[in-house]
């Protein structure tokens, strides 16, 4: 049944939320996609539209996900799942364990996924930029030919205005859109045959 | 009708965990400032010194770091009811507004001029996921063992589509084993150096 399959995912996902939202993404992305209930493109367009809505990036694709599959209940249902595991733990943290965060194997186990989760959120960006920049892994030679280069450029001006101003997530979002609109958008009205 | 001291104060937790989940854009880091001032300077639930615990321990839990606090700060002010309203205080802003956003997605996206904007921010949040790898690579110790790890774990993840639970989890057996070795080592410094 689709709602205790919603439920359950996400509160695996929940349980499994260490390092903020995008450590997560190839857990989410092998789950949500997995599943057949998002395309990976889809995917990667919601996290866009999570960085520009309130709220962290596993509560918002639980609740968009639960909602795409059914409705308002599906989507109480996911969010639910996705909240429920830490609501559990802080309670009994809160409870029984005030001294957790400086019990030995809290701190040592901490010291091991730190670099684990660098590694994740290294490998989402890896993977969602593999997508992009070379949409067409069939064989080397047709990488090669559909190279994504007005991605790659807009990539870069991003970069660099990321790195120069420290400009805040939303507005990098809007003008990377504002770039695809005028690299992608006006090429086509004007008929221009761009790869 | 009077209302107990105890539920006005869980009135007021969801009230103000509302607020800040309207305000939480882009993960949980932006609003711990905010969160400062509404809980710690307007209405004195928790002080300054618990604020650094609840984000160490929001930190070294499962969950987003919004939630944990919600939950911890709810329950620390006015017990179970405490938490679980404050936990659903900050969780209904996003809901509500991803929840409409679904209705309209798709059509939304079937725009052609939305469409090419989404070519541009395919490309730019690419930048972002970087960038937060780098800012959480700022936390990671400076060892052997580590570089080993993220190395691993990138390789896992991004080429052999290994599971991020089994990832995680031999992460973290692999954070206590390394310890645990360096403090029989190390028989007079308790802890070892982390």
């Amino acid at each position: 049944m689709i709602l205790l399959q919603l439920f359950f995912t996400f509160f695996k996902i929940g349980l499994f939320t260490i390092g903020g939202g995008y450590a997560m993404i190839p857990l989410i992305q092998a789950d949500v996609v997995g599943n057949g209930w998002m395309e990976l493109e889809q995917f990667i367009d919601f996290i866009a539209v999570s960085e520009s809505t309130p709220g962290p990036f596993a509560v918002n694709i639980a609740t968009f996900v639960g909602s795409e599959m059914g409705g308002i209940v599906g989507a109480t249902f996911a969010t639910v799942g996705v909240v429920l595991p830490s609501f559990l733990i802080i309670l009994f943290i809160a409870r029984y364990f005030m001294n957790f965060q400086k019990n030995f194997y809290v701190r040592s186990a901490l010291q091991g996924l730190r670099p684990v989760i660098v590694g994740l959120v290294s490998s989402a960006a890896f993977t969602i930029g593999i997508a992009n920049f070379l949409p067409d892994l069939s064989s080397f030679s047709a990488a090669f030919s559909h190279i994504n280069y007005r991605g790659l450029i807009i990539f870069a001006v991003i970069l660099l205005i990321h790195l120069k101003f420290k400009t805040h997530p939303i507005w990098l979002i809007v003008i990377s859109a504002v770039l695809g609109i005028l690299f992608f958008g006006v090429p086509e009205m004007l008929g221009w045959g761009i790869p | 009708m009077q209302i107990s001291r105890k539920w006005r104060q869980v009135v007021q937790l969801f009230l103000t965990f509302f607020k800040i989940g309207a305000f939480t854009f882009g993960g949980g880091y932006a609003m711990i400032a905010l969160m400062e001032r509404e809980v710690v300077d307007k209405r004195h639930w928790i002080t300054e010194e618990d604020v650094m615990d609840i984000i160490t321990i929001a930190e070294s839990t499962p969950g987003v770091i919004a939630v944990n606090s919600a939950t911890f700060i709810g329950y620390k002010t006015a017990g179970f009811w405490g938490a679980f309203f404050a936990t659903l205080g900050v969780v209904i802003p996003s809901f509500t507004v991803i929840f409409i956003i679904s209705l309209f997605f798709l059509e939304f996206k079937s725009l052609k001029i939305v469409s090419y904007a989404f070519e541009g921010i395919r490309a730019g949040i690419v930048v972002l996921i970087v960038s937060a790898a780098i800012k959480l690579a700022k936390f990671c110790p400076r060892d052997m063992i580590s570089f080993v790890l993220l190395g691993a774990t990138f390789i896992a993840s991004a080429f052999f589509n290994v599971n991020s639970i089994y990832i995680l989890l031999t992460g973290m057996v692999c954070g206590i084993v390394y310890q645990v070795i360096k403090v029989k080592n190390t028989p007079d410094k308790k802890g070892g150096d982390m």
